[in-house]
């Protein structure tokens, strides 16, 4: 149980967030944040533990999104029954962009360059396909009731997204604890190595990019759901890769906490510049790339790192 | 007469141009210590990568324990159970020297307690018993050399590839590995070891194999072996085996 | 009805703008082979320097006066850029490199949305619409004059690399780090000198672009696809293979624009893109970086 208390508390930190968060400002902007920390989870776990760095997320999270809400909208599909067909097919872009990048060998920046433009694949095909409404995008109908996974006013939205983040960081956890994470770890740090070892590299990697691209397909089913409408730019645009690689490295790459802290300081940093620069767009991504250049300059661990070695030195200074 | 553990039939490997391991052949029975030397650049470490797939030959087959392993991946060949190290280390840098050698010792330990503890017992076992939190980054050379040993260990490999193991060690250090070695041995793993440390060969190695530009060109036991003209020769260049035998020995 | 001359017509237009691909790739593929990074920032500095083009006509510069200048100015920021913020903050990793690249270009890109929005602009000249014959051929001026420029452009970078000093440092750096460290030569200078070139061709390049393009501070993504596309099917760190594969691309282009329409010849550049790194990834002229 010890691994997981730390999981315990901060998920009661935010359930107190939550239930504090009367103002609907406020739990939109949660809402917002912790999907993207969700699919910064999907990222954490190929970029972070296995050390392969997406640029194009976005597929994932956009295959989610249209899924959930083209069955809905054009099949009549449950809610329900959408958002789950919605994370596998997520999975199974994993399994299909997985297999033939790593297949082929490719890792570094030919791997971040395949992804990316395998995003912008999938961004040109849902802009021009009929069956994902071209570029007018798809809306799912508006019909507030619990059956129809849809609901009056932001905070039940933002209890959905509490629990699968912290499903998410328990799942982490329990990747960080298995045979398989340490495998994971290992051909991140010596690929060589590992395969002396006896670890199916190849294996281990599609693993790793199909629970990832669940995850972030979990985060595209969830902000479909949420916002009730998919275009190809929300769906597969770069700002959704952005954010999914930014959150995990501004909190803390390879780590449970990492992608919430990140998705949390950003969020905050990104109203911070509003309050600043006013509306002004542009001003809080071009923050966001400062962010993420000042943190791997200066704090390879993240924002939580840094809080770490900040709490270490306090102690050590008071011992 | 066993049946051998390791056959090497006509292994060629070619690099660009280069031939690095050149019809190779020789069979390796179960147990013992077997060296192999030669000067450096004559294909010792590209043998063991054959040997241990982590590169694939051009010609020639491996044979392992009774099955054909040429076209197995490096990963296949250790469930089979062939373990090597590395002559250039290759700790995973981030990980802790525990969870180092957990990793190999997942192969045949799939519970991470079990894998933990197995790597604490093996870590023990080659001298790194207290230092098993540190960061394998933050280990001197001897101690990632017996990193190294460790991770390959945890394998449980039936047949141990050991890369110079004992290169850059001080003589204390050296003294220190031989009973490990040695106990690796009496264990029953059989263990093939390239070494440049002679005494060591000497000491440890029933059978010596003698490599030069890819070519096996001598083998059988080390006091024959290193009287061989033509190892001499392929240590210190033409004419050296003579100059020796005449007493002169600088030359 | 495909006639030869439309034919024609279609593989020159393609030409052309293949020319301009090559000089936006070779820069890229320039830092590729001597750091060994891909950068990420590159789109990013080449909608900079279009701003850069834009505003300089606005007082009066024509793009072509503007080239020269703009290269030298651009040379300094892409040397300043290695040296003070990719070399230091990427601890010499790659994975961090490839994270600061694509830190310092949405930080660039926003920056030029925040201060110019996302309008299209683009620049009136007398020559705009100007062509020249060519045989049964009318060629655009501008474009013609692209040409023109990017074959100056490789052909001075191929003579530096080859015949001066810092051309030769560079090529020892990109071949043996260590080795050149101990001749003297100081790879950090170098890595900024490479990354000031092709920083200096993205100018020259945006200078022959904006008079016959638009500029927003998105229009680099639209090239370094492109440009990447080129740098890996020419080998990643060929130069020669980045001035053909640009041409190649440039055709390509033009022809299934002309067999295809357009937003599907968009698709065909990701599609090759794809298909070139998962089955040669060392490029067609097999070019080892
Ligand atoms: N991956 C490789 N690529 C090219 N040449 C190699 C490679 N590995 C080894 N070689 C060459 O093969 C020859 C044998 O090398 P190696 O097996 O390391 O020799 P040894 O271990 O006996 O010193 C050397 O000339 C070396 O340069
Ligand atoms: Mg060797």
């Amino acid at each position: 149980m010890r691994p997981y208390l730390s999981i315990v508390i901060v998920a009661l930190a935010l359930a107190a967030l939550a239930s504090l968060a009367h103002s609907n400002t406020l739990a939109n902007s949660l809402v917002t944040a912790t999907i993207i920390a969700l699919a910064g989870y999907g990222w954490n776990l190929l970029g972070g533990y296995g050390g392969q760095y997406s640029f194009g997320h976005a597929a994932f999270f956009g295959a989610a999104a249209y899924v959930d809400a083209v069955a809905q909208a054009r099949y009549g599909v449950n809610a329900y029954a959408a958002f789950v067909l919605a994370t596998a097919a997520a999975a199974l872009v994993g399994v299909v962009i997985g297999y033939l990048s790593f297949r082929a060998g490719l890792r570094g920046s030919y791997f971040a360059l395949i992804t990316l433009a395998f995003a912008e694949v999938m961004r040109v095909l849902a802009n021009a396909a009929g069956i994902t409404g071209g570029a007018a995008g798809t809306l799912i109908r508006l019909a507030p009731s619990p059956s129809h996974f849809q609901f009056v006013g932001r905070q039940p939205y933002l209890w959905i997204v509490l629990v699968l983040v912290t499903l998410a960081m328990i799942a982490t956890r329990a990747v960080e604890r298995s045979r398989f994470g340490a495998y994971l770890v290992a051909v991140r740090e010596n690929e060589a190595a590992a395969r002396a070892l006896g670890v199916d590299a190849l294996r281990v990697k599609l693993q790793a990019i199909v629970i990832s691209a669940a995850l972030t397909g979990l985060a595209g089913a969830l902000y479909a759901q949420y916002f009730l409408f998919v275009d190809a730019s929300i769906a597969f645009g770069p700002w959704i890769s952005i954010e999914a690689l930014a959150a995990p490295i501004v909190g803390g790459l390879g780590t449970v906490f990492g992608p919430l802290v990140g998705a949390l300081a950003l969020d905050g940093f990104g109203e911070a510049a509003h309050a600043v620069a006013g509306r002004t767009p542009g001003i809080e991504l071009a923050l966001y790339g400062a962010l993420l250049v000042l943190v791997v300059a200066v704090a390879r661990d993240g924002l939580q790192g840094l809080a770490v070695r900040f709490f270490a030195a306090r102690r050590a200074g008071a011992a | 007469m066993t049946a051998p553990l390791l056959v090497l039939e006509g292994l060629t490997k070619r690099f660009g141009g280069l031939t690095a391991i050149d019809g190779v052949s020789l069979t390796l029975p179960c147990g013992g210590v077997t060296g192999i030397i030669g000067p450096n650049g004559a294909g010792k470490t590209t043998l063991f990568s054959l040997i241990a797939g982590s590169e694939r030959a051009n010609t020639g087959r491996v044979l392992f324990d009774g099955g054909d392993v040429t076209r197995l991946p490096a990963n296949a060949r250790a469930v089979r159970g062939i373990g090597r190290t590395f002559q250039i280390t290759q700790p995973f840098a981030g990980m802790s020297v525990r969870e180092n050698v957990a990793v190999g010792a997942y192969l045949r330990h799939a519970r991470r307690n079990d894998a933990l503890a197995r790597a604490a017992e093996i870590a023990e076992r080659v001298g790194l018993g207290g230092r098993l939190d540190a960061p394998a980054a933050s280990l001197t050379v001897s101690a990632r050399k017996r990193l190294e040993v460790a991770r390959a260990l945890a394998t449980e490999p039936k047949l141990l590839l050991l890369d110079e193991i004992l290169a850059g060690l001080n003589p204390s250090e050296v003294r220190e590995f031989a009973p490990v070695v040695r106990a690796l041995s009496a264990q029953g793993i059989t263990v093939m070891m390239i070494e440049h440390v002679m005494h060591a060969v000497m000491n440890l190695c029933a059978h010596l194999y003698v490599l030069a530009e890819g070519r096996l060109i001598a083998q059988g036991p080390p006091a024959e072996v290193t009287r061989d003209p033509l190892v001499i020769e392929s240590y210190l260049g033409k004419g050296a085996a003579a100059r020796l035998a005449r007493g002169g020995g600088h030359g | 009805m495909l006639t030869p001359d439309i034919l024609a017509a279609a593989v020159v237009n393609g030409l052309t703008t293949g020319a301009v691909y090559a000089l936006i790739a070779v820069g890229l593929t320039l830092v590729y082979g001597v750091l060994h990074i891909v950068n990420f920032a590159h789109g990013a500095i080449l909608a900079a320097a279009m701003f850069a083009a834009y505003f300089a006509f606005q007082y009066g510069v024509d793009p072509y006066v503007a080239l020269a200048p703009l290269a030298v100015v651009f040379f300094g920021l892409g040397y300043a850029a290695q040296r003070l913020v990719i070399g230091p903050a990427s601890h010499g990793e790659d994975r961090n490199v490839l994270l600061v690249t694509l830190g310092l270009s949405i930080v660039i890109e926003n920056l030029l949305l925040a201060a110019f929005s996302s309008d299209t602009r683009s620049i009136n000249t007398t020559y705009g619409f100007a062509t020249i014959r060519l045989g049964p051929l009318f060629v655009s001026l501008p474009k013609a004059i692209g040409f023109g420029v990017s074959c100056a452009v490789g052909m001075t970078l191929w003579a530096l690399l080859n015949y001066t000093d810092i051309g030769k440092a560079i090529r020892a750096v990109a071949k043996e780090r260590m080795g050149a460290r101990l001749v003297g030569i100081d790879p950090p200078h170098v890595f900024a000198v490479t990354f000031g070139l092709s920083a200096a061709c993205l100018a020259i390049a945006a200078c022959v672009l904006l008079p016959v393009y638009y500029v927003d501070p998105r229009v680099g993504e639209a090239y370094v696809l492109i440009a990447f596309t080129i740098v890996v099917l020419g080998g990643m760190g060929s130069i020669a293979g980045a001035m053909v594969g640009g041409l190649l691309i440039g055709v390509v282009e033009s022809l299934s624009g002309l067999l295809l329409g357009d937003s599907l010849g968009q698709l065909g550049i990701y599609l090759i893109f794809i298909l070139v790194l998962l089955l040669r990834p060392r490029g067609l002229f097999g070019a080892t970086a």
